[in-house]
């Protein structure tokens, strides 16, 4: 099938593809996920201050309790429809937050709903957060592996 | 006080910049969402075992926690700690124990969006 | 048969009607007036989308039946596609509307691709009236190819909009007298055509070169230049393979005259509406073809035109496994109504 007639890979064309297609604008999504970033950011520190105070709560607990509270606002906002427009805007400004990994599990879990409880959202609300819980914790296991043998 | 602004300062900062650098990825290398969010996690465990995380953990608070490089930060904290106490079985018990309020929360809030909203054409 | 891939029909098959189903945003575009239905809610009234697209897909098939002032009995076969696996939208559709049915995938060119098999279909006598169509749903089709709606992406500046709607035309022999109405001349069948572009947000780039071929191909078996048509109108390239589509002819040595050629992709939607680099899907020019085109050569605006719908012929598995995106392009030529 390779190099068959109609499939090759023209070197010209595709340097004539990058020449007419326009980019992105870098400086304004740079900016934008910026600000919209640090402003996520800004709230989860808020978050995490409060449960500190209000709660007393320790270090951990309070970075816990700022994980949990965070990614509830992220399913809300994508349940009601508004972190798409979000995303739209700020690009990976609203998708490295944890409130977007949030995001990618309530968007596959509601796009699916309509093919069932089980398959539909059972399985599908992990399409991105599972690969990123494979990769996550995978790579995890191979550091307390290494940890363990090296000895820290 | 001032030391309170400093502080939400830099949060904003740090947050900020871990997400410009996404964005760059996304426009430069035509990474798309799924894979920033792989490669973020991961290269947090990898920054957090190595340990040139906690220190940034420590600058800038939520700056550096709520991106999911701080995700990936955690689950090696948790694994490292996990294997100093218990050994080779911390491997496998520490990553999700550390991250246990943020993954059954998703889980559990994705579901429950999921069942009572529907999603809309964009605009 | 006419040179490598162009048939010519002696028959010169009449288009007898036509039909087009579109939902808000399209009627919100500029040719908002033109469609004969313009659906405000993206569902249709219907539990899910692809069930919406279905119903689009019957809505622009009654309505074209009733144009043609027959009834569904009358109509020897139905042709048509969708986006969807397994054809779900047409398939489905054709178990409601109870039309002898042939489901046909050409991606966004189905809509030329039905249109070229009709009227081979009715060159060779098998049917004296069919009926060709072809739809597409934004929502359907941004589920199957690209992330979840809700998701928070962003799209870049070469990706194209699905447009949600729906066309279908009816084409017999029958003469009439009465109503002189547009007949085809011309069909040239395309090649797929890949030359390793695999950005799958930019199908115009993908598509371009498979609409250079066809043309280049249409105009060698005929012995046509680019003048001998008033218009050449592509299917979906966008801007961006618009561009390309262009800049590949000049470099053929067959220069395109610029207001001779439109796409479908940017005249269904204004720059105001944020879709980027322009429309896509087959009821794009699907849509377009019948509100915009048969019209205009229905009143003999246009003489000569050629229809020329792309597709590209990827699937979320071949661009996960890595492959680079083959398109199609199929060419119709349409000619104002004879004086009988």
């Amino acid at each position: 099938m390779r190099g068959s007639q109609n499939k090759q890979k023209d070197e010209r064309y595709l340097k004539l593809v990058d020449k007419l297609t326009p980019n992105s604008d870098l400086a304004k999504g740079l900016i934008r996920a910026f600000w919209v970033g640090g402003v996520i950011c800004v709230i989860g520190q808020l978050v995490n201050d409060a449960a500190k105070v209000w709660l007393a709560l320790s270090k951990d607990d309070a970075g816990m309790v700022t994980a949990v509270v965070m990614v509830f606002f992220g399913s809300l906002l994508t349940g009601i429809g508004v972190y798409d427009r979000i995303g739209k805007y700020a690009g990976a400004g609203s998708i490295v937050p944890i409130t977007g990994f949030a995001n990618s599990i309530v968007a596959s879990a509601m796009e699916f709903r309509r093919e069932g409880l089980v398959l539909g959202v059972g399985a599908k609300l992990f399409l991105i957060a599972g690969p990123v819980l494979v990769y996550g914790i995978g790579t995890s296991i191979l550091v307390g592996i290494i940890a363990f043998f090296v000895g820290v | 006080m001032l030391e309170t602004i400093w502080m939400y300062l830099k949060v904003f900062v740090v947050g900020g910049i871990l997400c410009m650098i996404g964005q760059f990825l996304m426009l430069k290398t035509k990474m798309n969402a799924a894979r920033i969010l792989v490669g973020y996690v991961t290269l947090g465990v990898i920054l957090g075992a190595v340990g040139l995380y906690p220190p940034l953990v420590t600058f800038a608070g939520a700056g550096a926690t709520i991106p999911l490089l701080g995700f990936g930060n955690s689950l090696a904290k948790g694994v490292l700690e996990a294997v100093a106490e218990k050994g080779l079985l911390g491997a496998f018990t520490g990553g999700l124990t550390a991250t246990a309020a943020g993954v059954a929360a998703a889980v559990f809030f994705g579901y429950l969006f999921a069942i009572v909203c529907t999603p809309k054409m964009k605009v | 048969m006419l040179g490598g891939q162009t048939a010519l029909l002696e028959t010169r098959p009449v288009v007898d009607a036509w039909a087009s189903a579109v939902c808000k945003k399209e009627g919100e575009g500029p040719l908002g007036d033109l469609f004969d239905m313009i659906h405000t809610d993206d569902t249709m009234g219907e539990d899910n989308w692809e069930k919406a697209e279905t119903r689009l897909f019957m809505d622009a098939v009654k309505r074209c039946i009733e144009k043609a002032g027959v009834t569904s009995g009358d109509v020897r076969m139905l042709l048509g596609g969708d986006l969807l696996n397994q054809l779900v939208a047409s398939n489905f559709a054709g178990r409601e509307l109870g039309i002898p049915f042939i489901g046909l995938f050409g991606a966004c060119s189905t809509m030329a691709e039905s249109l070229a098999v009709g009227a081979m279909i009715l060159e060779s006598g098998s049917a004296d009236r069919l009926l060709c169509a072809a739809s597409s749903h934004f929502c359907t089709a941004e589920r199957q190819f690209r992330f979840p709606l809700e998701m928070g992406t962003q799209r870049p500046p070469s990706a194209q909009w699905t447009v949600t709607g729906a066309g279908a035309v009816m084409v017999s022999n029958r003469r009439t007298v009465l109503r002189p109405r547009p007949v085809i001349t011309h069909v040239t069948i395309g090649k797929p055509i890949d030359l390793g572009v695999t950005d799958a947000t930019n199908m115009g780039a993908a598509m371009a070169p498979a609409a250079a071929d066809t043309l280049c191909r249409h105009l060698m078996d005929t012995s046509r230049t680019p003048t001998d048509y008033d218009v050449i109108a592509t299917g979906d390239l966008g801007a961006v393979g618009s561009a390309l589509f262009e800049e590949l002819m000049r470099e053929k040595g067959m220069p395109l005259l610029a207001h001779r050629h439109v796409d479908c992709g940017l005249m269904i939607f204004s720059p105001e509406q944020d879709v980027h680099s322009g429309g896509s899907g087959c009821g794009c020019s699907a849509s377009v073809l019948c509100a915009d085109l048969l019209p205009k050569v229905q009143k003999g605006k246009i003489g000569r035109l050629l229809f020329m719908a792309t597709g590209a012929l990827m699937s979320p598995v071949s661009a996960n496994e890595g492959e680079s995106i083959p398109s199609i392009a199929h060419a119709v030529v349409i000619e104002r109504p004879e004086e009988v």
